[in-house]
Order: structure tokens, then C-alpha cells, then sequence
């Protein structure tokens, strides 16, 4: 039934003015607004790469891209070996492993603004906060969490850690079904042991999964927002300002009117560095991914 | 799962055999249970518990089970007082309406993409796909001014259910989930309804949609879960509380009231997403990437 009538635009029309109105001309007009200088009172005017000159000379800047980098290595280093070992241990699991997989994925269906604030009160300084109490059964603590500026950027890791694992969780369980098992019979055949085995046959079967879900935190992490705005405000002493903060900031954060040609100008940049680390990704690991 | 299964996997038929291994699989499995129990359940018990706690207790032995009773005035008080149940209800209605847009843009526009496939298919499908390689942020205030002040119409959408409604429609991941389905649907099915005079609009009504409930279903699920979780976007365009959801007004109405009967709104608002997951759970867990691992 090949169309082109009046029939299938007709279908296509919910989807064409959708996209069109709320997809591809927000993201040109991005692009144009970065440009511009406008405050929605005066008529706009074009300023060139000023906005994005004045967004390079913010000090906030450097600040804001050291925080983001910061949590996304952090949520890296935390965050991603966790999923990983824990669903080649689940994917041993022969009885009730569905269970498993839902208690490993529960924290993702809480709404985000509940798991924050949540763990907001068990971050509570005082000596009777949830966390600190517990610390304090084995004589730890009390510690600030979010209230100091070392501390602050690692306790928004780890709950964002613990919000986000069960998802990867489970892409790692559908992929182990695809392992193929006869190599491990022949390892065993070969005496090679659990974690010869996990380290030789699981993982490389598994890298092209591995190189996905890093790619794709990493762009995820890359656009933090609800943990800083929710948590910190950006605070203690800008420690948990984060790029998506700043720009969020620039547009919204000013009673007097949104500097909106500084906030798309960032956010072009954020896009920009985000294309130009995946295309640079991919090349670096295809020769690894594809072997 | 039959004896067979045991050794089909990381540990072989003869190391099972040794006890030493079943006993330190037998450990570790029961150990990681106790981790996920902890970890995944203990925070949503704790909330829980602590709706239900009065907020005294909670501030000065946050660890105990009810030292002075239950509170179960916490939730009425969350419920009456700070009016979640208002929030509540406004939640749904966002949820219902975002659903409703997203699943007729995905089911028409994948109908269109790929039964009828025009011969402009091709550029829209590009189009779609190079949607998802834009973050999300780059949109936020082109899409706000839109709303705001909108090209051709002069009239702001500010406050207006339609600000969070129609932008919930424009997921190119439905689209090509649903078109995927589309195109593994049998050809000659549609060849049959069209021998026996079925136009477009009943091939996709009588035929098309019957045949597509499984992806229907994993869509719906996850665009009424997603605008339950929304916070951003409807924070920036209703900006009157009498309309703002639950996850919107969570932040405002710790400020406003006593840390027992927030945490009390805060369970609320976790209910309908958990009850769901455990009601769909399935369609949860295949829907992010399980497919095909629930073999026989």
C-alpha cells in the first residue's frame, strides 16, 4: 500500500505538526536565539557570537563545567561497575529472579522529585538525621552531607546512583541471556575458574552493551539538573553548580527577566561538546567494540 | 526452570556438583538479596513508615518503629489540609492527556510511516531519528518562549494544560518503537482487508490497532509514568498552584507544613508508580531492555 495521497498526510498530520511545532522549530530556533538578544519586551536583535563570548567569560563558567565533570566521573566510578556486578550475579539466579530484577529496578518508578527530596531528610546534618544515625551505630559521623562543599557533590552521586542502577540493571540482564554458554562449558572443560570465566567470556561478549550504556551516561550525567536544583541550589559556595543549573539560572533564575541568548548559547555549547565527545567516542572504541 | 538449567550458565555442571560452590553461590545470592532489599526497598519503607510516624519521632530517632505510635493523621492532614488530593488529580489529568497526545501521534504517524509509507517517508524518518540526538536542554527555552508567546496565534499557553499536553507528544522514541511493530506486522493481512474494500482509516481502526495492543500497552505505560515524573517542564509553564502537580508542589509544601505530613504526600505521590510497576511488571522490565531474557 505504497501512498503518497491525501489519506497519509492526512495520518501524518498530528505527527508533522507535533514535531514541527514542539521538536524542529524549537531546536532552529535555538540555534537563531543564540544569536539574538532578546527579553520578550524589546524586538530582538542580532549580536552575533556575543552570547556566547559573554557565557565564556562568566566566571561561573569554569566553575560549572569542573562541577559537571566532576559528577559525571564520580557517578562513573560509582555508578557504573554497581549495575554491572550486580546482574552478572543476579543472571546466576535460578529461583524467583524476578524478584531480583524488581527490587533492583523499584527506585527507578519513584518520581525523581520524591527519591531527591527523600533523600534530602535522610542527608540531614544533625546527629539524629537517618544516615547519621546509622553511621552513628558504628561510631562514625555525624557527617555534613550537603551542607559541605566536599561532600555535597559526592552525596548527589550516589543518589542519583541509586535512582538510576535498576535501569542499566536490566539492559545488562538482557544481554547476559545472549552470552553463549557453550564457551563457558569449555572453560570449565579448561579449569578456568568463576571469575577467569566472568573476566575472558562475560565481559568481552557483553562490550558492545558495556560501550553503550557508558556513552549514554556519560550524556546523561552530562545534563544533571533535578539532584543540584533540588538538593543544593548549585550550593554550598557554587560546589554543586552544574551546567544545566547555570542555564537554567540564566533563563529563569532572574525575577527581572530571562537572559534567554546566554541560556541558548550554553546549551548550544553543552550539545555541541556532547556531539563532538560521541563522535570521538565512537571512534576511539569502534576498533574494540567490533573485534 | 528444570535441573537441566543448572550448568547451563557461569558455573558449570561439575563445579555445581561441589558443594564448597553451591554453598558460596548459595551466599552470595542470598547476600545480594539482602543488598537489594536494603538498597531498593528500604528507603521506599522508610517513607513509608515514617508517613505513618509522628513528625517528633521521626526528627529525633528517625531508625525507630513508632517509639510513641502511629500517625495515621499524617496522611489525612497530606491529603485535606495541604490539598494533595487536589495535586493529586491534577496529576492524572497531565498524565491522561499526555498519554492520550502521545498515542495518537505514535499510533497514526507510525500507521502513516509504515503502511502507507509515501514515498517522503524516507525525510520524515530522518528527521524523527536526528530528534533524538538533540539534548533535551537545547529545547527548554526555545520550547518555554514558544509557549509563551506563540508565533501565528497571540495568546499564551502559560498556565493552560496544552503547554504540557502537546510538547509530551513529540517522543520520536514512540514513533519508532510503534513503526518498528508496524513493519513486522504481516503484509498480507493488509493485502486482504484491501481485496475486501477496507480503506485506510478501517485498515488502521479495524485491523492495524486490535493487532497492536502488546506495543500500545508498553508505550502507554511508560508516557504515563514519564509525566508522572515530569518536574521541570511543568514547573516552567504552570505557574499556578491550583493546577501544578504533586511532584511540582512537593518541594513547596515541605516549607509549608510539618516534616511527618510532607514525607505523608511524599508516599502518595510514589503510590500510582509503584502500584503500576507491580501491576505491569513484565511489560516494565521488557520495556527497558529485558526482551527475550524471559525465555520459556
Amino acid at each position: 500500500m505504497r501512498g503518497g495521497g491525501l489519506t497519509t498526510l492526512v495520518f501524518l498530520l498530528p505527527l508533522l505538526f507535533i514535531f514541527g511545532a514542539f521538536s524542529w522549530y524549537p531546536i532552529v530556533r535555538t540555534v537563531i536565539m543564540s544569536l539574538q538578544h532578546t527579553n520578550l519586551v524589546q524586538p530582538a536583535t542580532w549580536v552575533g557570537f556575543q552570547n556566547f563570548e559573554r557565557v565564556w567569560h562568566d566566571p561561573l563558567f569554569p566553575i560549572a563545567v569542573k562541577n559537571t565533570a566532576y559528577f559525571a566521573a564520580l557517578a562513573l566510578v560509582f555508578g557504573y561497575p554497581i549495575p554491572l556486578i550486580a546482574a552478572v550475579l543476579m543472571s546466576e539466579v535460578r529461583k524467583r529472579r524476578g524478584i531480583y530484577s524488581a527490587l533492583a529496578y523499584l527506585p527507578v518508578v519513584i518520581p525523581p522529585v520524591v527519591a531527591v527530596l527523600l533523600w534530602k531528610t535522610f542527608y540531614d546534618a544533625s546527629s539524629t538525621g537517618a544516615f547519621n544515625t546509622i553511621l552513628g551505630w558504628v561510631h562514625l559521623g555525624p557527617y555534613p552531607w550537603l551542607q559541605s562543599q566536599q561532600w555535597a557533590m559526592p552525596s548527589l552521586v550516589l543518589e542519583s546512583t541509586w535512582a538510576n542502577a535498576g535501569g542499566t540493571v536490566i539492559i545488562y540482564l538482557a544481554a547476559l541471556t545472549g552470552v553463549q554458554t557453550e564457551l563457558y562449558e569449555a572453560a570449565s572443560v579448561d579449569g578456568a575458574g568463576l571469575l577467569r570465566k566472568v573476566w575472558h567470556i562475560t565481559l568481552p561478549q557483553l562490550r558492545g552493551i558495556l560501550l553503550v550504556t557508558m556513552i549514554l551516561q556519560i550524556i546523561g550525567t552530562a545534563q544533571v539538573f533535578l539532584e543540584p536544583y533540588l538538593f543544593t541550589s548549585g550550593g554550598p559556595a557554587n560546589a554543586t553548580l552544574t551546567v544545566l543549573l547555570l542555564i537554567y539560572n540564566y533563563a529563569f533564575g532572574n525575577s527581572l527577566g530571562g537572559d534567554y541568548g546566554n541560556a541558548t548559547a550554553l546549551s548550544l555549547m553543552l550539545a555541541g561538546f556532547l556531539t563532538l565527545f560521541c563522535l570521538f567516542y565512537l571512534r576511539a572504541t569502534r576498533s574494540w567494540s567490533t573485534r | 526452570m528444570n535441573d537441566d538449567d543448572f550448568g547451563r550458565g557461569l558455573i558449570s555442571q561439575s563445579e555445581w556438583r561441589r558443594p564448597s560452590v553451591r554453598w558460596g553461590v548459595g551466599t552470595t545470592q542470598a547476600l545480594l538479596l539482602v543488598a537489594l532489599v536494603v538498597f531498593g526497598l528500604g528507603p521506599i519503607l522508610w517513607l513509608a513508615k515514617s508517613s505513618i510516624t509522628p513528625t517528633i519521632d521521626t526528627i529525633t530517632n528517625p531508625m525507630s518503629f513508632f517509639p510513641h505510635g502511629a500517625a495515621w493523621s499524617n496522611l489525612r492532614e497530606a491529603w485535606t489540609t495541604v490539598h494533595v488530593g487536589r495535586y493529586f488529580w491534577n496529576t492524572v489529568v497531565l498524565a491522561f492527556g499526555s498519554w492520550g497526545v502521545q498515542i495518537v501521534v505514535a499510533t497514526t504517524g507510525g500507521f502513516a510511516l509504515s503502511v502507507l509509507s509515501p514515498t517522503y517517508a524516507r525525510v520524515i524518518n530522518a528527521l524523527l531519528l536526528g530528534t533524538l540526538f538533540v539534548p533535551t536542554v537545547v529545547l527548554l527555552v526555545p520550547l518555554y518562549i514558544e509557549i509563551v508567546r506563540p508565533p501565528l496565534i497571540h495568546h499564551s499557553f502559560i498556565d493552560s494544560y496544552w503547554a504540557v499536553w502537546l510538547p509530551a507528544g513529540a517522543s520520536a522514541f514512540n514513533v519508532v518503537i510503534v513503526k518498528r511493530f508496524f513493519d513486522n506486522l504481516p503484509r498480507e493481512i493488509f493485502e486482504a482487508a484491501r481485496i475486501d474494500g477496507a480503506g485506510p482509516f478501517r485498515l488502521f481502526w479495524s485491523i492495524v490497532l486490535p493487532m497492536s495492543k502488546p506495543i500500545v500497552g508498553v508505550v502507554s505505560i511508560f508516557a504515563v509514568l514519564a509525566s508522572w515524573k515530569d518536574f521541570l517542564w511543568p514547573l516552567l509553564v504552570l505557574t499556578n498552584p491550583n493546577e501544578q502537580p504533586l511532584s511540582v508542589r512537593l518541594p513547596s509544601i515541605q516549607s509549608q507544613t510539618s516534616l511527618g505530613v510532607f514525607l505523608a504526600a511524599m508516599f502518595i505521590a510514589c503510590l500510582v508508580p509503584i502500584a503500576g510497576f507491580l501491576v505491569f511488571q513484565r511489560s516494565f522490565l521488557r520495556g527497558s531492555g529485558l526482551g527475550g531474557a524471559v525465555k520459556g
